[in-house]
């Protein structure tokens, strides 16, 4: 694709069936992952991005497969979307040795080399500098990448993300900054921890282009990314989106949700991104209900297949734990 | 003497700290309507309002430097930090300012300020929640360090440590939470170890989670005609001495177990005291059960293989007898 063409998001049938089906894909297989977790075979943390598929559907097509993606420990989604093969992952959140990260990181902790995916960061506000850092090696090294870097709400409140805005504006860097603001942080909503809760303004404040998207409707999120994309690879500085959006299930598997009520939650159900999506484009006629029904079938098949992928892993043998430790072996 | 479990004795402690005493209040990310990351400030929110039960933005250097703040302004906080791995956040506020104002101030001013937090492995949380630091903070001077692990320092030491005028850490194994047990009203002191088991055959020292896999692995010796003491450290910093070199004097022998990793350990920094003090008692070297030097890893078989188990802890205290027991 040229660069002007990759800035303009024209949507017609093909790609609206790729988009719906990103979204389903990552719906379904989180689903499974929740079901898995009730049988034990998902242990640890595991944090859903039920309700936010959205996002990472929308801002990936808007990126070069040689550019960067930082995510957080909500991140298959991301994974998934970024083009991680739905068995490695599996095999990840099962712990199994054909897993993407050998099966040491688990469902926070999802790595891919083959498409610069620099995990799953468990330490909020963690992965922000490393993004900063991505992004300092390609300007100084001459590439012309971008790295995107995605972080909640809650990660605004850590002085790393003050840092790291101020860096990558201040050396003009090109991040894109990637705020999936689901008004949660654990169980703390964003009136209760932040003074400023307009988020997209902090970035303002430290002069990075940046703004404040409807993160449930998949085609303005994705109209945004190619926009803030084609302006980092324009002036080579950093830009900032907020997108707006709700988790719809619990933070983790140990959340009683005290915090929010239940109709709430159906409220933001029922303007859900792959409904939203769905109606629409059917509505619009570029997409038919046969279609609908097409995806899910495709796709829950390859959940089928990457449940016996992962099923049929095995352990790293335990004289591999001091494997990997730094470069050679010795402690 | 009631049962009850050792969150439940934490939060306890806390409910009667508060009402003891006005100044005291406690602040962290999710303490309030959340109910605290592992439950244990739930329904406090309701019992004592959001000026008492303070929930905090994601700032751990921040709310842990206003605890610092607060404490020099003549309140009483406790400051709680999710996990281990998240005080790193905060390190500078607690070495650079909590751990030197009374000494670097001439002793004008000190610190009452607890912090509780999370530490541990065993919940395959992976390797940014799941590490044993204790022994780094143990390592700084002008802070104390607690390491909980029965049901009555649970509920005790967080008044003891709110009763202490500088900075104190107290470390909650999270493998701990849902342990069951009973409660005596007998008062806890923030300065000694406790001997959990005697024995005359070999002293096992330790702390925190990995006192009760070397319980039981001091049972698996008896069975086997090895007769060992227990030392539960309950204080890492400062260290009980007199207790910890009174006992390998009397064994002869010693075994540490400590689930931090075993490079500039805690354990490292034991043995170092046993052989400056009583090297000339001892039968064999000085053994350690650690946890092996990785990032914990998720699957379970790998973090079981990375942590201190029962039979690596009775392989150790056998070794210390060489072929001869
Ligand atoms: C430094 C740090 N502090 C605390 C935590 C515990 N924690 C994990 S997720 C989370 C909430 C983060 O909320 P947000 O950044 O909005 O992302 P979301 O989970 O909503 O996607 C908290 C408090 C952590 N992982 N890292």
């Amino acid at each position: 694709m040229t660069p002007a063409k990759k800035a303009k998001l024209h949507l017609n049938r093909g790609n609206a069936l790729d988009r719906l089906k990103m979204m389903i894909r990552i719906r379904r297989f989180e689903e499974k992952c929740a079901e898995l977790y009730t049988q034990e075979k998902i242990r640890g943390f595991l944090h859903l991005y039920v309700g936010e598929e959205a996002i990472a559907t929308g801002v990936m097509p808007a990126l070069n497969t040689d550019d960067a993606v930082v995510a957080t420990y909500r991140e298959h989604g991301h994974a998934l979307a970024r083009g991680l093969p739905m068995n490695a992952v599996m095999a990840e959140m099962y712990g199994k040795h054909e897993g993407c990260s050998r099966g040491r990181g688990g469902s926070m902790h999802l790595f891919h080399e083959p498409t610069r995916f620099y995990g799953g960061n468990a330490i909020v506000g963690g992965g922000l500098p490393i993004a900063v850092g991505l992004a300092l090696a390609d300007k100084m090294l001459g590439h012309q990448r971008v790295t995107a870097c995605f972080f909640g709400e809650g990660a605004a409140a850590e002085g790393e993300f003050h840092e790291s805005l101020n860096l990558a504006a201040l050396w003009k860097l090109p991040v894109l900054f990637i705020c999936e603001n689901n008004l949660y942080a654990m169980g703390t909503a964003l009136a209760r921890s932040e003074s400023e809760t307009d988020i997209h303004t902090k970035a303002a404040s430290y002069k990075l282009p940046s703004e404040s998207i409807d993160g449930m409707n998949v085609v303005n999120v994705e109209a945004a990314a190619r926009r803030a994309v084609a302006a980092i690879r324009a002036d080579q500085g950093p830009y900032f989106l907020e997108y707006r959006t709700y988790r719809f299930r619990a933070h983790s598997m140990f959340d009683a949700q005290l915090y929010r009520g239940a109709d709430e939650t159906k409220e933001w159900e029922a303007k859900g991104p792959i409904v939203r999506f769905r109606d629409w484009a059917v509505t619009a006629g570029l997409i038919h209900a046969a279609d609908v029904e097409a995806i899910e079938q495709e796709v829950s098949g390859e959940i089928a297949k990457a449940v016996a992928f992962a099923e049929a892993g095995t352990w790293e043998p335990v004289r591999e734990l001091t494997r990997d430790v730094i470069a050679g072996g010795k402690l | 003497m009631t049962e009850l479990s050792y969150r439940d004795a934490v939060r306890q402690a806390l409910i009667d700290a508060l009402n003891a005493d006005e100044r005291v209040f406690l602040m962290g990310e999710d303490v309030g309507s959340y109910g605290g990351c592992y439950a244990v400030s739930k329904g406090l929110l309701e019992e004592f309002g959001p000026e008492r039960i303070r929930d905090t933005p994601l700032s751990e250097s921040g709310f842990t430097g206003a605890g610092i703040g607060a404490a020099l302004g003549g309140l009483r906080p406790i400051v709680e930090i999710m996990t281990v791995n998240f005080s790193l956040l905060a390190l500078d506020q607690i070495m650079n300012n909590a751990a030197t104002i009374r000494h670097m101030s001439g002793g004008q001013f000190n610190v009452p300020l607890v912090i509780r937090m999370a530490t541990g492995a065993g919940r395959q949380l992976a390797a940014q929640h799941s590490h044993s630091l204790e022994g780094w903070y143990a390592h700084i001077p002008g802070i104390k360090v607690l390491a909980p692990a029965t049901i009555d320092d649970a509920y005790g030491m967080l008044g003891a440590a709110l009763a202490d005028p500088d900075p104190v850490l107290i470390f909650e194994n999270v493998m701990l939470y849902n342990r069951a047990g009973t409660r005596s009203d007998t008062t806890v002191d923030i300065t000694s170890a406790a001997v959990r088991r005697a024995g005359k055959d070999i002293t096992l020292i330790t702390y925190g989670g990995s006192l009760w896999k070397t319980l039981e692995a001091a049972e698996v010796l008896a069975s086997e005609g090895i007769d060992a003491e227990v030392i539960d450290l309950r204080v890492l910093r400062p260290l009980d001495d007199a207790t910890i070199l009174g006992s390998v004097a009397n064994t002869r022998r010693a075994v540490i177990i400590d689930e931090g990793w075993r490079s500039g350990s805690l354990a490292a920094e034991i043995s170092a005291r046993i052989m400056e003090s009583v090297f000339w008692e001892l039968d064999a070297p000085v053994g350690r059960v650690c946890t092996a030097e990785v990032p914990i890893p998720y699957p379970k078989h790998l973090e079981d293989a990375a942590l201190p188990q029962v039979p690596g802890i009775v392989a150790a205290a056998k070794a210390t007898f060489g072929t001869t027991k």
